[in-house]
Order: C-alpha cells, then sequence, then structure tokens
C-alpha cells in the first residue's frame, strides 16, 4: 500500500493534525427479490406493497437465503480483489427499532463472506490503494417516516429485508477529497460488475463515516466518531470537514472525544449526536440458529471469476497502452461503465482521438446542461460516431460539425441527413476554391502587397475572407494550401 | 356414543374408509365431549361450528384416498392456524388472528382431517405444567388439581380426557414428552429438521419440533407420517426419504441392541421411577432384545446449557412481539415508553424470566462465558449420543423424575420446574428423536412413562420399539371424567 | 454470578421489558437461583470444543432470485393496531 503524503491538515495554534477516516459503505444489492424472502426489491412502489409475511415478521416465519445475492457479494468482492470465504456464517444483530419488524436485524458479524481486498484510487497527486477490511450481507432495514404526522411516525417496510452489501474499508482515507475517489471508485466498480446500481439519490449506497483526528506524525489513531447514513458525497464531505474541525477544537482545548455515533444534519451543516442509538451498542450477536452456515464451492467462486467484465483499472490501462491516451483522458472514459460503452461503441467503427476529444468536450457539455446521464443521452453512440466519420473524411470542418451536433441533440439524426438538409458539406473542389482564393486576392491587392512585403499575420485575413465567402464551407485544410501557394 | 370415543385414530380412519361411521358422527362426538369439559380448560379457541360444517362437507363429498379422512383433531395454539385466533397461550397475542397456516397443519387437512380448536398450553411453550398460560392454566384429566405438564399441556389433557382422538404439539425440551407421561398417553418428539417450523410461533429455533400426540403408538406413526415433510420455506428443513412407518410399525425387536444410560439414574429419584424402568428393560430382555449398559456422560450438564441456549434464542425470537405490527399495544409516550409497557404487559411473568436470562447470557461480557460454552457442551452431549449409538440402536429411559404434580406446586419455584425436563432436554439439545410410552402408575395411581431415544432419523426404530414394549405393558389410563 | 438490581435494570432496558423496584427485585432474586443452576457448566474444559451451531447436518439451502411474493398490503396490516390502510403507525421516537 502506497502512503502518499496527505495534503489534508487542521492546523489550530502551533499543532497540525490529520484526519483519519473509515468508511462503511451499504451498498444495496442488484436483485429480483430480497435476501430472505421473495418480495420484489423494486424502487418506489406504494407504501408495503412489497411486504411479505416473512418481511413483517409474523410469528412462525423463517428466512431463505436468495443465491442470486450470495453470487452478487462474492462478484463484489472478486471485484475489489479481496479474499473470498467458503464458510460463512449468519448472525442476528439485535436491537429495537420501529422499521426493524424481527427486532434483529440478520447481518454477518465474525464471518463474513469476503474478506480483505483494496480499491486504487486515481488522486490528482497519483495513485493511492485503499485497504479493504470485509464485505458482509446483511438485511436493510423499513423506512420510518417522522413528518406525515406530528404525533407518529410511519413506517413502510417495502425496503425491509432487501440484501445489502456492507463493504468496510480500512482506516485508509486521510481527506474528503480521497473520500470522493473512494466512493466513486467503489460505486464504478460495482456497476461494471452489475451488483449495485449505486443509486445515492435512491439510497441504493449509504455510507457511515467514521472519523477521528490526531496530531501529524502520530502513530496511534484518535477515538473515532461514527457519522451515520449519509446519503450524498458532498454530504460526507462536509461532514468530515465539520467534524474533523470540532474533534480538534476539542483537543486544542484541553478536552477529550467521546466515542459516540452522530448524525449529519443537512440543514444546519453540522453533526449531533444521536441519543436515541445509546443501548444500541450491545447488539447480542450470535448465529441466526434459523439458517445453516453458508459454504460455497471452488467452483462456484470460479463460475464468478470467469464471468467478471473487464473493470475500470484494467480498462484504464488498455486504453493508455492501446489507444495511446492519457491517464487523465482514460479515467474520464471509464470512471462509470456507461460512459466506457458509450465510448467503445463509438470507437469501434471511427477515429479513437477524436471521438475522445467529442466524448469528454462537446458531449459531456451537453449532458451537463441538459443534467443527463449518458445513458440517457440525446445523441446515441451510433450517430456520434457517424458524425465523427463525417469530419474524418473531409466531408465537414469540425466547426460545422459542431452546429450538425446542436442540430442532432434535438432528435438523434443522422448527421448525412443534416448535411444533406441543409447543404453543409464542406466545399473541398480545389479548382472551386482556387476560384474563391482568385477573387480574394484579387479583391484585396494591398493587402497581398503588405503580406509579401512581411506582414506574414494578414495570412489570417485571407483564410478569414475565404471562408467567410464560401459560409464557412470551404475546406480549411485545402483553403490553408492554396492560399499559400497563391500568396508565394 | 361412547363406542367412538374409545377408537384410536387408525381405527377411526378405518370405520370411516369402510362407511361404519361418518366423519360428522365422530366430529359431533368429540364437539360434545369437548363441550361437557370446559373445567379442564384444555382450549382457547374452539372451531365447533365450523368443525361440524366441514364434517358434514366431507360426508357429502367424501374423500378415502387420504390418511385422516374426515377426522376431527386439536391441536397446540402455537401453529398459525389461516383464519383461526392462535395466541401462543399469550396476552400479546390475544387477538391475532393469522392469514396464513402452518406446514404441519397444512399437511394435516391436506390429508382430510378437521380442525376443532387450538389447545392451551404455556405461554409461547415455556414451562412444563401449563401454569404459565394467559388464558389460565389446564387441569389434568388424572386428577382434580393435577397439572397436565407442559408446555403442551392442552394438548395432552385434551388427548387424555379423549375431546380430540389425536393432536400435535411441539417440543423444545420435553414439551411433548413430559405431558403425555403425566397423561398417560403417547407423545413423539421427531429428529429436528424432519417437520418443518414454518408457521410455529418459534421459541427456540435450534430446538423445536412438532409431534404427534396420540393414544397409542400406531396412531403416533399414522400422525406423524402425515405431518413430517421437506419444506423449502424452513431453512432447517431436512430433505431424505420419509418412510410409512405406520405400515412398517413392527414388534420384534429380537436383536435390537438397548442401551440403559447410568448417567439417567438421578440421586434422589423416587424408586417408582427405577421400578418403571427396570420393567421396560425386563420386557425388552424378554422379547429378545440385548440390553447394553452404556454412559452418557456430560449428561449432568444438559439442563444448565438448556437453559442457557433456549432463552437466549427465545429472546430473540420475541423481539418481534412489540406491538408494532399485531398483537397487543399498550399505549406509551413515545416509541420506547410503548415497547416496554406493550412487552411487560403483553407477557406473563416466566416469559419475562427467560427473556432476561437470554438477554444477559448473550449480552457483552457474557457471551464467550455462557452462550458460547453452552453451545460448546451441546457437542459434547451429542458427540456422548454419537459414541454411544455406535453400540446400540436405541437407548430406554424414564420419561420424566416423578409423575404429576399438584397445581401451583412448583410455580414459584423456577429451578425445581426446570428440573422436570432432566431426562428430556438432552435429546433436544442434541436433535434426536424421541418418544414417550406409558409404563405404570405410581402409588397415587398417576401415569409413568418410559422414553426411547432413536439415532437422527431413525423414528422407525425407537417406534418399533415402542410398540414392542407398548403391547406387552398393556396401559390402562385410569380415568374417571371427575370433571364432568 | 451475583445479579445485581443495576444489572437487572439494564437487562430491562436493553430487552425493551418495563420493570417497577418490586418486580426488579424478585426477578434478580429468581435469576440469581438460575443462574447458580447454569454456574454448573464452568466445571466443565472446553477449550479444544467447536461449538455446535446447527444441529441440521445439511448446508444451508439457497432460493433462485424469484419475486414469489404479491402486494399483500391488507393481510399485512390487517393485525395491526392502527388502522391505517398504508402504513404501520407507532408514537414518535424520541431523537
Amino acid at each position: 500500500m502506497s502512503e502518499k503524503q496527505s495534503d489534508y491538515i487542521i492546523k489550530r495554534n502551533k499543532n497540525n493534525y490529520e484526519v483519519v477516516i473509515g468508511l462503511e459503505v451499504h451498498a444495496q444489492v442488484l436483485s429480483n427479490s430480497k435476501l430472505f424472502s421473495t418480495s420484489s426489491t423494486k424502487f418506489g412502489a406504494e407504501p408495503n406493497t412489497q411486504v411479505s409475511l416473512v418481511d413483517a415478521a409474523f410469528p412462525g416465519m423463517l428466512p431463505v437465503i436468495n443465491e442470486f445475492c450470495i453470487k452478487q457479494a462474492v462478484k463484489t468482492g472478486v471485484g475489489i480483489k479481496a479474499k473470498i470465504n467458503k464458510k460463512s456464517i449468519f448472525d442476528r444483530k439485535n436491537y429495537f427499532y420501529a422499521d426493524l419488524p424481527q427486532g434483529y436485524q440478520i447481518s454477518q458479524y465474525k464471518d463474513p463472506i469476503v474478506g480483505e481486498g483494496s480499491v486504487i484510487l486515481d488522486l490528482p497527486t497519483g495513485e493511492k490503494t485503499i485497504g479493504i477490511e470485509r464485505l458482509h450481507l446483511e438485511q436493510d432495514a423499513g423506512k420510518s417516516i417522522h413528518d406525515m404526522d406530528p404525533q407518529n411516525t410511519l413506517v413502510d417496510l417495502n425496503r425491509s429485508g432487501v440484501a445489502l452489501m456492507e463493504i468496510v474499508s480500512k482506516p485508509d482515507l486521510r481527506s474528503p477529497n480521497e473520500v470522493n475517489a473512494y466512493i466513486k471508485k467503489l460505486r464504478s466498480i460495482m456497476r461494471y460488475l452489475g451488483t449495485c446500481d449505486g443509486n445515492m439519490q435512491e439510497g441504493s449506497l449509504r455510507a457511515d463515516v467514521n472519523v477521528s483526528v490526531r496530531k501529524k506524525g502520530e502513530k496511534e489513531y484518535g477515538t473515532r466518531c461514527e457519522i451515520k447514513n449519509v446519503n450524498s458525497i458532498k454530504f460526507m464531505q462536509m461532514a468530515i470537514e465539520f467534524e474533523a474541525n470540532r474533534q480538534v477544537d476539542l483537543i486544542e482545548e484541553g478536552g477529550s472525544i467521546d466515542q459516540e455515533t452522530r448524525l449529519f444534519d443537512t440543514k444546519k451543516n453540522e453533526t449531533r449526536s444521536m441519543r436515541s442509538k445509546e443501548d444500541a451498542h450491545d447488539y447480542r450477536y450470535f448465529p441466526d440458529p434459523d439458517l445453516l452456515p453458508l459454504e460455497i464451492s471452488d467452483d462456484f467462486i470460479n463460475d464468478i471469476k470467469k464471468n467478471i467484465p473487464e473493470l475500470p483499472d484494467e480498462k484504464k490501462k488498455r486504453f493508455i497502452e492501446k489507444f495511446n491516451l492519457s491517464a487523465y483522458e482514460s479515467n474520464i472514459l471509464v470512471s462509470d461503465i456507461e460512459t466506457s460503452k458509450y465510448f467503445e461503441e463509438v470507437i469501434k467503427n471511427s477515429d479513437v482521438k477524436l471521438s475522445t476529444n467529442w466524448i469528454t468536450g462537446e458531449l459531456f457539455a451537453l449532458l451537463n446542461d441538459k443534467n443527463l446521464e449518458i445513458s440517457k443521452s440525446p445523441i446515441s453512440a451510433k450517430n456520434l460516431s457517424k458524425l465523427i466519420n463525417l469530419i474524418k473524411d473531409g466531408t465537414i470542418s469540425g466547426k460545422i460539425a459542431k452546429s450538425v451536433f446542436e442540430l442532432m441533440a434535438t432528435g438523434d439524426k443522422n448527421p448525412a441527413d443534416i448535411v444533406e438538409e441543409k447543404g453543409l458539406k464542406q466545399q473541398s473542389d480545389p479548382k472551386e476554391l482556387e476560384k474563391l482564393i482568385d477573387k480574394v486576392v484579387n479583391d484585396n491587392p494591398d493587402k497581398v502587397k503588405e503580406y509579401k512585403s512581411g506582414k506574414k499575420k494578414l495570412f489570417g485575413f485571407f483564410v478569414g475572407q475565404a471562408m467567410k465567402d464560401s459560409g464557412g464551407k470551404a475546406n480549411p485544410q485545402l483553403i490553408n494550401d492554396i492560399l499559400k501557394n497563391k500568396l508565394k | 356414543m361412547t363406542g367412538i370415543l374409545d377408537l384410536t385414530l387408525v381405527e377411526l380412519v378405518g370405520k370411516i374408509k369402510k362407511k361404519d361411521l361418518s366423519s360428522k358422527e365422530v366430529t359431533k362426538t368429540y364437539v360434545e365431549r369437548s363441550e361437557k369439559s370446559i373445567k379442564l380448560n384444555t382450549y382457547i379457541t374452539e372451531d365447533f361450528k365450523n368443525a361440524l360444517q366441514k364434517a358434514d362437507n366431507f360426508d357429502n363429498s367424501p374423500n378415502f384416498n387420504k390418511k385422516l379422512p374426515g377426522i376431527p383433531i386439536a391441536v397446540k395454539d402455537l401453529f398459525c392456524t389461516k383464519n383461526l385466533r392462535t395466541t401462543a397461550g399469550s396476552k400479546i397475542l390475544e387477538n391475532f388472528i393469522p392469514t396464513y397456516e402452518s406446514t404441519v397443519t397444512n399437511n394435516i387437512w391436506n390429508e382430510g382431517a378437521i380442525l376443532l380448536g387450538k389447545l392451551n398450553c404455556d405461554e409461547f411453550a415455556m414451562g412444563s405444567s401449563n401454569e404459565t398460560s394467559f388464558f389460565g392454566n389446564v387441569q389434568s384429566p388424572i386428577g382434580e388439581k393435577l397439572v397436565p405438564g407442559g408446555s403442551s399441556g392442552g394438548s395432552a389433557s385434551a388427548l387424555a380426557a379423549k375431546l380430540t382422538p389425536a393432536t400435535i404439539g411441539t417440543d423444545t425440551g420435553g414439551s411433548i414428552r413430559q405431558p403425555a407421561s403425566f397423561t398417560g398417553t403417547v407423545g413423539l418428539k421427531p429428529t429436528y429438521g424432519s417437520c418443518s417450523r414454518y408457521g410455529i410461533v418459534a421459541f427456540a429455533s435450534s430446538l423445536d419440533q412438532a409431534g404427534p400426540m396420540a393414544r397409542d403408538v400406531k396412531d403416533c406413526a399414522l400422525l406423524f407420517g402425515v405431518i413430517s415433510s421437506y419444506d423449502n420455506k424452513d431453512s432447517t428443513s431436512v430433505n431424505y426419504k420419509r418412510k410409512d412407518y405406520l405400515r412398517d410399525l413392527s414388534k420384534s425387536i429380537k436383536g435390537k441392541k438397548i442401551g440403559i444410560p447410568k448417567e439417567y439414574r438421578v440421586e434422589g429419584m423416587p424408586k417408582e421411577i427405577e421400578k418403571i424402568w427396570q420393567k421396560g428393560i425386563t420386557i425388552a430382555k424378554e422379547a429378545g432384545a440385548d440390553i447394553v449398559d452404556v454412559s452418557l456422560p456430560n449428561t449432568n450438564y444438559a439442563l444448565p446449557t438448556y437453559y442457557i441456549v433456549a432463552p437466549a434464542e427465545a429472546s430473540s425470537n420475541l423481539a418481534r412481539y412489540d406491538g408494532v405490527k399485531y398483537g397487543f399495544r399498550a399505549k406509551g409516550k413515545n416509541l420506547i415508553d410503548m415497547y416496554e409497557k406493550t412487552r411487560s404487559k403483553g407477557f406473563g411473568n416466566e416469559v419475562k424470566r427467560r427473556i432476561m436470562i437470554g438477554t444477559y447470557v448473550l449480552s457483552s461480557g457474557y457471551y464467550d462465558a455462557y452462550y458460547l460454552k453452552a453451545q460448546k457442551v451441546r457437542r459434547l452431549i451429542k458427540n456422548d449420543f454419537d459414541e454411544v449409538y455406535k453400540k446400540v440402536d436405541v437407548i430406554l429411559t424414564p420419561s420424566t423424575p416423578s409423575s404429576a404434580f399438584k397445581i401451583g406446586e412448583k410455580a414459584n419455584d423456577p429451578v425445581s420446574m426446570y428440573l422436570n425436563d432432566i431426562f428430556t432436554v438432552p435429546i433436544n439439545l442434541a436433535g434426536l428423536p424421541a418418544i414417550s410410552i406409558p409404563a405404570g402408575h405410581d402409588q397415587n395411581g398417576y401415569p409413568l412413562g418410559l422414553q426411547i431415544i432413536g439415532k437422527a432419523f431413525d423414528e422407525q426404530n425407537i417406534l418399533n420399539t415402542a410398540y414392542s414394549l407398548e403391547q406387552e405393558i398393556k396401559f390402562k389410563n385410569k380415568i374417571n371424567d371427575w370433571w364432568m | 454470578m451475583a445479579i445485581d438490581l443495576k444489572t437487572v435494570k439494564h437487562i430491562s432496558k436493553l430487552a425493551r421489558i418495563s420493570l417497577d423496584d418490586k418486580k426488579a427485585k424478585k426477578l434478580a432474586g429468581d435469576l440469581n437461583s438460575i443462574f447458580e443452576f447454569i454456574e454448573k457448566l464452568n466445571k466443565l474444559n472446553t477449550d479444544k470444543i467447536e461449538p455446535l451451531t446447527s444441529i441440521s447436518e445439511t448446508t444451508l439451502k439457497l432460493r433462485s432470485d424469484e419475486v414469489n411474493s404479491k402486494n399483500i398490503r391488507d393481510q399485512i396490516l390487517k393485525n395491526s393496531p392502527d388502522d391505517n390502510k398504508d402504513f404501520f403507525v407507532v408514537p414518535k421516537v424520541v431523537e
């Protein structure tokens, strides 16, 4: 594991503090049915319509495990280069809460399905490896709605029992930026694998953030506080900043940090102590007697390994080596599976360099503007590819292509059709261009004289005029060549 | 028609199939007798009107290809029965009506049987005398003011009093076998995993098993064959080829090796218990079996082990009774207050005691010393049986350390109550099958039982051994209908 | 291992069962006699023994990823103590 110099330091008086961060990411498994029951996991259903007798913990109900969820967990484990444990145990984590119908959560305590692994972060300062402690499967809880009724809390159990992968990092993160990169990388890997859709707005990816501080150079970890259930990267970063500063202030005042669980208040942008979970620390874990130990075979694991798609790190390497792209460009193209899919579709038939530029430039700008994901791009990969080919074969200039692109954005039309309709074909007939240039040269004899006497800058003037007279359609390269000849 | 009441389950089935009796006649007889026996307090919920209607329906279009055609049966109120109140003997489920059926009872109805009603039991199956039920204690037909045993006390009492031809109970530490022993009836706790736990109100998940309670071994064999099935809704259910236990029932135990474990000879055990044990040994010898002295060295640790494991699992299984989704809810000023009041008012004292023990043994700092330790001792206990079964086919012991005691006698002494289970508990810890058959009476005329323990999934062997002994013993239950 | 009143109160909080002092004292007494009886286990040496966590001699059976449960909201809410047709209703949590 490489240790790079942390650039996130909190300075107080003469002391420099570094921040130590560990994340427990909860990722909802992409599956049709829940972990231990056969209810649907679809997001957005009417309250309590995806709840079975097992989910609602009726008397006599028993859990039966979903094989696909196990496969998804193993797949994710392979994706984070982790040890897969052939034997693992499901334990009950006992506590009371309105959205926990059983009065316990089925989770994994001492024997998780996946062991140690790692994730590589792509930071501006270079690569950094973050260690992963473990990944285990557990049930998600339902939802408590506190603001629909002044006296009461309403409970929706649709989410109760959905499979979660809890991914616990080692305390290797040192800054809000690293947290950003870590979440993005983890999310990207799972989206590549199809094991989690990483949709933070819908709650399919959440994290508990563990924050502690220590004076730079100290080897011992400080007391940490856990900030629970932060559901956006932005909030995570804000929470870390606030919490780290709070802890440093406390220490500077001579106080000590209480190990506690805190919430991030998104309205006040600060963390505060959670009183209601105070007794929840004693979870009384014990192996769930309704379930047997899980044993998976080498074949089971190897089958999954065989079917792992190319992951972001490998894809990035390949793009750099095969296509000669820069690390920066590759990063952008592989950061999300949908982007890499789009890119690879375009370059099937188009020039790589142009494709890279058009995707990371014009297309991203368009998507940003319209607040769209690339999977919902108004311009399909096929058609962008066609547009790029029109530039490459000289049919239109780069400048004209930009106008065509804008027109394509309104209805994903075939660019060739647009060029045809609007008569945007580049003028590349040397005879025609010569005529054009002759006119410009003849209309501007003084400028020609000035140019020939040394004012080389005037070359641009002639090019500009020729382009103007051609209605922008002249092939710029040819204009250049012919003009050079004429003005010799 | 007293004739009907004297028929065994197997005989009833025969008569109905031959059309000598109608389902209506049989059901009416049992309903009438049950209605006259309120004093015994065996029923929590009766379903007599529906039962009579179903009997009529059966007679109108009978299906004689079933194993329990038109037979009325009452079951322990721990089995969820669709649309009929299921309370587990508790206030916290006083008005709970399941919208689903347990697999075990579903198996019975699928074979043509008719539900008479739900039978009283110790609250959440926690007890050995049916004195902890919210719905009042059950009287034993053996004698007034006697306990029927527990937790399947209502089942045993109703069975012995002939209010149902047979019944189903559950056994976690002896709750079928001990009441069977106290009431002079036969009770089988099958191998763990042989009967589905789906739809049974859970007490201790690694110990609970449903089982038949009937008048004789044949009836038990029939009923066991009906309720035992593989269920993919229960992850602890075992998929194996089930036998036809009734068809293969055989009296011959010639050459069978029967183990007599010395550790079951407890200090201070009443002489009558020893006598009955000897009686069983003698009968077995005379039938050609080989009697082998064996040792189960960790027997004395079984009860303490059980009283760590069972409450621990129960404390977690009963956490769902929180007043949120179903069942009794007390008013509270906030969520925690609501929980505390609901569970305090909704649960009885024994249940609260066990939840507290369970919570404590799992709590931080104590898990290793108690729960983990108990699970290790459990392995030792199982190993003891595995060793012994290398030398013998079945094991013979008394079922209980005494005959039925008086109501109230042990209610205030939990430990004394727990000692009732001393002979039955090791079997649950090891997951093995065991049957209790009535073998004689004590000086008060109260029944005493013998227990035959078998290898896992080897119910046929213990049924055969039990059958052999039963036919020799010719036990007659002395019931004088004192409550009528 | 003596179980004192403080411990009983702590355990009752974990188990969400309210106890007044009188009940707590009685429970402490009961629990102490029960634990005296359970303490027997300490006499056994179990250092090299594997705990028995499952009795069934099978491995965990795996279910296929099919949605087999439909919308049974009516059934689910039927036994609910409140008469809300869409949600379970509980008193507010104090946070």
